[in-house]
């Protein structure tokens, strides 16, 4: 018997509302305005009365109006149909809803019920299996999607009975399983999950052992990401967040992408739908949205479910980890998240943490990030999740609540940064202040070792040395003068300038550049390397920065030129010569 | 009638602030208009019997036995053909001495546009000034605010930028326009022979504050209007949004409501972000665009305003006195088109982006030998031919007044750079130098 209520306040979309009965904390409810049902959560529960949060524009809604309360969290549908779609942050399919306009109460389903899919069983009968184990695939695209015992499964079952290879939709009961007790329970292609609740079924979660290449060198070479790992952009407006976090998007090496626009710019998300269909997957040839998903709750929709988007982004992701598949979930942007607990807490008068913010913003988030991460399944494969989320700092100041919370959370940080932004350093990712903790992982420099290089940690902290050193040097000759110190300063500066104009920049919008492979990363750090461990005599200032000038821009064409390529060997002809 | 209940009178105001007003009411619904004593007022806060108002031109003289009664509906707009050319206030009542318009009633502050059946902006929107053409180019269906202190001119720039657009409609949303402003629009308005395509809702500082908070969704409503009935090229002109977010706070604030960052409502993203969002190109060919103006106090633009407005817009244009050369600049650091990339080097020539970021970049070199300069230290001869070229570059590029085109834009940055450049300083592909280096 489902629970009622009525109305009984109302402050933007935060709603009292009288119970008569039991509810849950969490638990979804139905508010009857007119004709339309709003969808609302539970956040609070004091006695009879409920706060909901809800889920639309409450305008028109009144004290007294019905209350229906479903007995059940907020849930994802996981089946197969999931990748290339477009939903809003409750998983509703925005491509399948009518009109221009989003329409109050307008809820759409996540999957398409008539599709059929072609299923190949992976159990036998009389398989004995537990939640998450593997019963049969389906293509999804080019990818393997398994049909798993669904996750809220406890306990043992027995496989009673499997259908045949053969196309089914995803109502279809595909197996009977019978539970310790004997009774026989029916599984289709599609399952529910509370999107709150981390999805477990893996054997264990070691820490991450090989990185995730991403294209972008001041990623991959400097602050690698783990594959499984966690990390964070922080930066004022303006300094490429968007940017860095597309061409993540297009270049990872994941099989499936998850991207979650929360409470960003709909146009991003629209440069989305209108090139990611085109573009293709440098790691297997295919149109990239084939391996995307998008969930979007742009800025303007309504507010309680920005919340919901980035749990309905992981759920998705947890599902197809579980495959054994290589998933990156990217959310733009964490602190639009965070505004979003923070404008209902504020509604809910409760106490303010530190700008306002709610006092467990922190184990939120920490909370949220934990759930990223590599994981051994039960029949012994990998699957991974790697989470990168944007944050937006107040005024590009780094000392606030979400970046500060943040920053314990996430294992990489790469902090974007006004002043290189502004001198069109892009990306602008401050190479000093950024750190990737996953190097100093004994698993991962030996990946890197065995994968990359013999040495490559090592090389990359010269790198960052050299980075380190020449800024040091520029902070000199910016107080003493170009006269005012030793030659050796300036030298020192130059070649902290070579690393970044080579290294560190790189034009996300060139369509060769935009995309560094590591075999080329790793061919130009040693380039670059080569270069500033010569020791130079110039006779004066002017020579020195005239010399790397130059060099930066012969360099500056390699980068621009296909590797390998005649045209980059005609260009690495010509640096041979200058530095002959 | 079911509604007839709603229409009650009623006489008697628990509690009184400078913005709102309380009393005990049956049946109210959330965001319905009410009059109390004759002055308009919209529902915020609903607690059992208890409702909260907040009236939007300020409660002076209301008295606790005020009459107070609802209308059952949200503020609404007469929307037709027969807006153009016309002057309304914050309620949408013409203040030109025209009739009353008649056409569909619709409410304002509606639904989103389904961001699945957004497009793709991509007609640029040519204006004339480099500082945004080559800089940061325009693009339909975008929002971009202009980031300026209250001395800059940039209602002025605004109007210039409005007039040039090639667009069907101009919406001016104005929000505690000094009289003098208004009377400037109105003004260039005229005399440009535009005022068929101009719509314009007005409050001036003449006006209580509150009633700003409705300029932007009556000014939006129209545009959504010809928008989305006339497949209609829009382009909405905000200004000043700063005051629009003033009168966000004098509200909340009157609600006890926590302030965040800067005593800002801790909605203030998700207010400011309803408003900017209605920007869109539509899949039938309309398109709405936003310029507004937010303005600073002494070029910060980490106050909780403009900083929440630049993570919302796409992009922004910073104005600033360039005290080298005496002429007003579209600040080439702090500015920003987000969906420049859109357009650049494909409706404008191919070296639109090399050219627009190697004169940037050259500009932070004379900035850096500016500061050594200032800290008393010799220039080398690189660091004085920078110099040299930002003045340049000011004058013919960045400042205000120029008015050229795109093509023409381009032109004298490559002349600037071989006037004062090699080659190689300029950092550029190779293949645009041999192709556009001027001999």
């Amino acid at each position: 018997m489902k629970s009622t209520g009525k109305v009984i306040g109302i402050v933007s979309n935060l709603v009292t509302v009288q119970t008569f009965g039991p509810v849950a904390e969490n638990e979804l409810c139905y508010i009857t305005l007119g004709n339309t049902r709003l969808l609302a959560e539970v956040i609070k529960v004091n006695g009879d009365k409920a706060s909901v949060q809800v889920f639309e524009s409450t305008r028109g809604l009144r004290g007294g109006d019905a209350v229906e309360f479903e007995g059940k969290m907020l849930e994802a549908s996981l089946g197969p149909g999931l990748l290339s779609s477009v939903y809003d942050g409750l998983q509703n399919d925005l491509t399948t809803m009518e009109g221009v306009f989003l329409k109050r109460g307008e809820y759409t389903d996540p999957l398409d019920h008539e599709k059929l899919w072609d299923f190949t069983p992976l159990a036998s009968e009389g398989d004995k299996v537990i939640a998450a184990d593997w019963l049969g695939e389906v293509k999804e695209g080019w990818l393997p999607h398994k049909i798993m015992v669904p996750f809220s499964f406890k306990g043992s079952y027995t496989v009673r009975r499997i259908v045949g290879p053969g196309s089914y939709n995803i109502d279809t009961v595909i197996a009977v399983l019978t539970d310790e007790n004997g009774e026989d329970v029916p599984v289709t292609m599609v399952q529910k999950w509370p999107v709150k609740i981390a999805i477990k079924g893996y054997k264990e979660k070691p820490r991450p052992d090989r990185i995730m290449k991403t294209g972008v060198r001041v990623i991959d070479t400097f602050n690698p990401i783990a594959e499984g790992g966690t990390g964070f952009i922080p930066g004022p407006f303006g300094c490429g967040k968007t940017v860095l976090q597309h061409a993540i998007a297009k270049q990872g090496e994941a099989d499936v992408i998850v991207m979650a626009a929360c409470g960003e710019r709909a146009n991003e998300v629209v440069e989305i739908f209108t090139e990611f269909p085109e573009l293709i997957d440098p790691y297997t040839g295919r149109k990239l949205m084939e391996r995307t998903t998008i969930i979007c709750n742009t800025s303007n929709m309504p507010v309680a479910a920005r919340e919901a988007s980035v749990y309905t982004a992981m759920t998705l992701c947890e599902y197809y980890r579980a495959m054994g598949l290589r998933c990156l979930l990217l959310a733009d942007s964490t602190s639009r998240w965070a505004q979003a607990l923070r404008e209902m807490s504020n509604r809910m008068e409760e106490l303010p943490g530190a700008d306002a913010f709610p006092v467990d913003l922190s184990a939120i988030i920490s909370n949220f990030y934990s759930r990223a991460g590599m994981v051994i399944l039960n029949n012994g494969q990998r699957g991974a999740v790697t989470f990168i989320g944007t944050v937006s700092p107040a005024g590009g100041n780094l000392k606030e609540p979400v970046t500060e919370s943040t920053k314990k959370a996430a294992r990489c940080f790469y902090a974007l940064e006004q002043n290189r932004a502004d001198q069109k350093r892009y990306p602008a990712v401050n190479p000093i202040d950024s750190y990737s903790k996953y190097l100093e992982y004994p698993e991962i420099q030996q990946y890197l070792d065995e994968n990359v290089d013999k040495g490559w940690v090592e090389r990359v902290a010269e790198a960052k040395n050299l980075v380190l050193r020449g800024k040091e040097a520029n902070d000199q000759i910016n107080i003493l003068g170009d006269d005012g110190v030793p030659m050796s300063y300036h030298e020192r500066f130059w070649k902290s300038e070579l690393i970044d104009f080579i290294l560190l920049q790189q034009d996300g919008f060139d369509p060769i550049d935009c995309n560094s492979p590591m075999e080329r990363q790793k061919y130009m750090l040693e380039l670059v390397l080569d270069i500033c461990r010569k020791e130079f005599s110039f006779d004066d200032y002017e020579q020195c920065r005239a010399y790397f000038k130059n060099l930066i821009n012969v360099l500056k064409q390699m980068n621009y030129s296909a590797f390998p390529s005649e045209q980059f060997d005609r260009y690495r002809e010509q640096l041979n010569q200058i530095s002959a | 009638m079911a509604t007839k209940a709603f229409q009650k009178t009623y006489t008697r105001l628990d509690a009184i602030t400078k913005a709102t007003i309380s009393l005990t009411a049956k049946g109210v619904s959330n965001d319905e208009l009410a009059v109390v004593n004759g002055k308009l007022a919209q529902v915020v806060k609903t607690k059992g019997d208890q409702a909260t108002l907040q009236v939007f031109a300020g409660t002076e003289g209301i008295p606790t036995n005020a009459e107070v009664s609802f209308l059952g509906n949200p503020p609404t707009l007469k929307v037709s053909d027969a807006l153009s050319g016309r002057f309304f206030n914050a309620y949408g009542q013409p203040i030109d001495g025209g009739p009353q318009v008649e056409g569909e009633e619709r409410q304002i502050g509606g639904p989103s546009v389904n961001p699945y059946k957004r497009r793709q902006p991509s007609q640029l929107i040519p204006t004339g000034i480099a500082g945004i053409d080559l800089n940061n180019t325009l693009v339909s269906g975008q929002k971009i605010p202009f980031f300026a202190d209250p001395d800059q001119p940039y209602n002025q720039v605004m109007a210039d930028v409005a007039l040039r657009a090639d667009v069907d409609k101009i919406i001016l949303g104005g929000m505690g326009l000094s009289n003098d402003d208004y009377l400037f629009f109105r003004h260039q308005f005229e005399s440009a022979g535009a005022l068929e395509k101009i719509v314009s809702f007005v409050n001036t500082t003449e006006e209580p504050p509150v009633e700003r908070l409705l300029i932007p969704d009556m000014a939006l409503a129209a545009a959504e209007y010809f928008a989305v009935d006339k497949n209609e090229k829009v382009l909405v002109l905000l200004t000043d949004m700063t005051l629009y977010a003033d009168a966000l706070s004098i509200v909340s604030n009157r609600m006890d409501q926590i302030p965040s960052k800067d005593s800002m409502p801790g909605s203030l993203y998700s207010d400011l972000a309803k408003i900017y969002e209605k920007a869109v190109q539509l899949p039938a060919g309309g398109s709405i665009t936003i310029i507004a103006v937010t303005t600073l106090n002494d070029g910060d633009i980490t106050h909780a305003i403009p900083d929440n407005t630049g993570y919302i817009t796409e992009g922004q244009l910073f104005l600033r006195a360039d005290t080298d050369t005496g002429k007003v600049i579209v600040d080439p650091f702090r500015s920003l088109s987000r969906l420049k990339q859109l357009v650049q080097g494909k409706k404008t020539r191919e070296d639109h982006s090399q050219v627009m970021n190697a004169s940037v970049r050259l500009y932070a070199d004379a900035q850096n030998a500016k500061t050594k300069l200032e800290n008393g230290f010799d220039l080398s001869d690189y660091d004085l031919r920078c110099l040299d070229y930002a003045k340049d570059y000011a004058v013919r590029l960045l400042s205000i007044d120029v008015n050229i085109t795109i093509d023409e834009m381009l032109d004298t940055a490559w002349e600037l750079f071989a006037k004062y450049f090699s080659k190689a300083e300029t950092g550029i592909k190779q293949a645009l130098i041999d192709k556009y280096w001027p001999e």
